[in-house]
């Protein structure tokens, strides 16, 4: 029998996964899509939290983070492009100044 | 069986994202990531929610995951990953690690507290979840305000991109 419980700790461990990857990663692509594990983890909390409650709550607000989520990833890349323009790197490392 | 699709689909979904993390090549990367969102939505219909299955596949794996793509295309990010090295510096990345595991202890620990919870079986409430008809009904009525406001979101968000990624003016 699968429990609550058991999609809980799966949304922990990718949450867990996705905030490794913001820590260690060096490369500003993969820290978004890092970014976007922990959105997703998230989500299947939402989700299966409806799914116990019985109300299509979780769902909605799994729509909204998605849309909100498209969002974060076009103006993210879009910024990544405008620093790759600048730099030609991807390294975050390279953009510490706050002004050139 | 149920428990037999739930553990292969949660075992795909982690080793997937452990692999995002792992690779060097961003390429291989947003690609581990699709096969993960795969597997996201396999979870959402053994958590009878069609309809999120079906967007995690439409919006996440078809839209902003090519997105990502077309940048890591565009900006040839896969040929010149060698000069700099994939992570951060040993020190740094000692840190990064004692931080991911102490979110992981945590997480263990709030878990561990919860007595085991069963998902009901009510063939009516199940039913009225699955229904896509009422979801578009509550989206359209208790949540119409944050409806809205996420079409403004989109479109600021549309517009701030063409913004910043676009042609730099030359008078600056």
């Amino acid at each position: 029998m699968v429990t609550l419980n058991h999609y809980l700790i799966l949304s922990g461990l990718l949450f867990c996964v996705g905030t490794a990857g913001v820590f260690l990663r060096r490369n500003l692509i993969t820290v978004l899509l890092s970014v976007e594990i922990m959105l997703n983890a998230v989500n299947i909390t939402f989700v299966a939290a409806g799914r116990y409650h019985g109300s299509v709550d979780g769902q909605i607000i799994t729509f909204f983070v998605m849309t909100v989520a498209a969002a974060e990833a076009a103006v993210g890349l879009a910024l990544v492009i405008a620093l790759f323009r600048h730099r030609e790197t991807l390294s975050p490392d390279a953009f510490t100044s706050l002004k050139w | 069986m149920e428990q037999i699709v739930f553990y292969v689909l949660a075992a795909v979904a982690l080793l997937a994202s452990f692999g995002v993390i792992g690779q060097r090549n961003p390429m291989h990367s947003v690609m581990l990531l699709i096969v993960s969102f795969g597997a996201y939505a396999g979870l959402y219909v053994l958590l009878d929610a069609p309809f999120t299955a079906v967007t995690q596949i439409i919006i996440y794996a078809g839209a902003i995951m090519v997105l990502f793509l077309f940048v890591v295309m565009l900006l040839n990010a896969h040929t010149e990953d060698d000069m700099v090295p994939a992570t951060i510096g040993p020190r740094t990345m000692k840190i990064g690690v004692v931080l991911s595991l102490a979110l992981v202890g945590e997480v263990a620990y709030a878990l561990l507290k919860i007595a085991r919870t069963d998902f009901g079986t009510d063939a009516g409430t199940v039913s009225s979840i699955k229904d896509v008809g009422h979801i578009g009904s509550m989206l359209y009525t208790s949540y119409s305000f944050a409806f809205e406001v996420t079409s403004i979101l989109i479109l600021v968000s549309m517009v701030g991109a063409v913004v910043i990624a676009g042609k730099p003016r030359k008078d600056r």
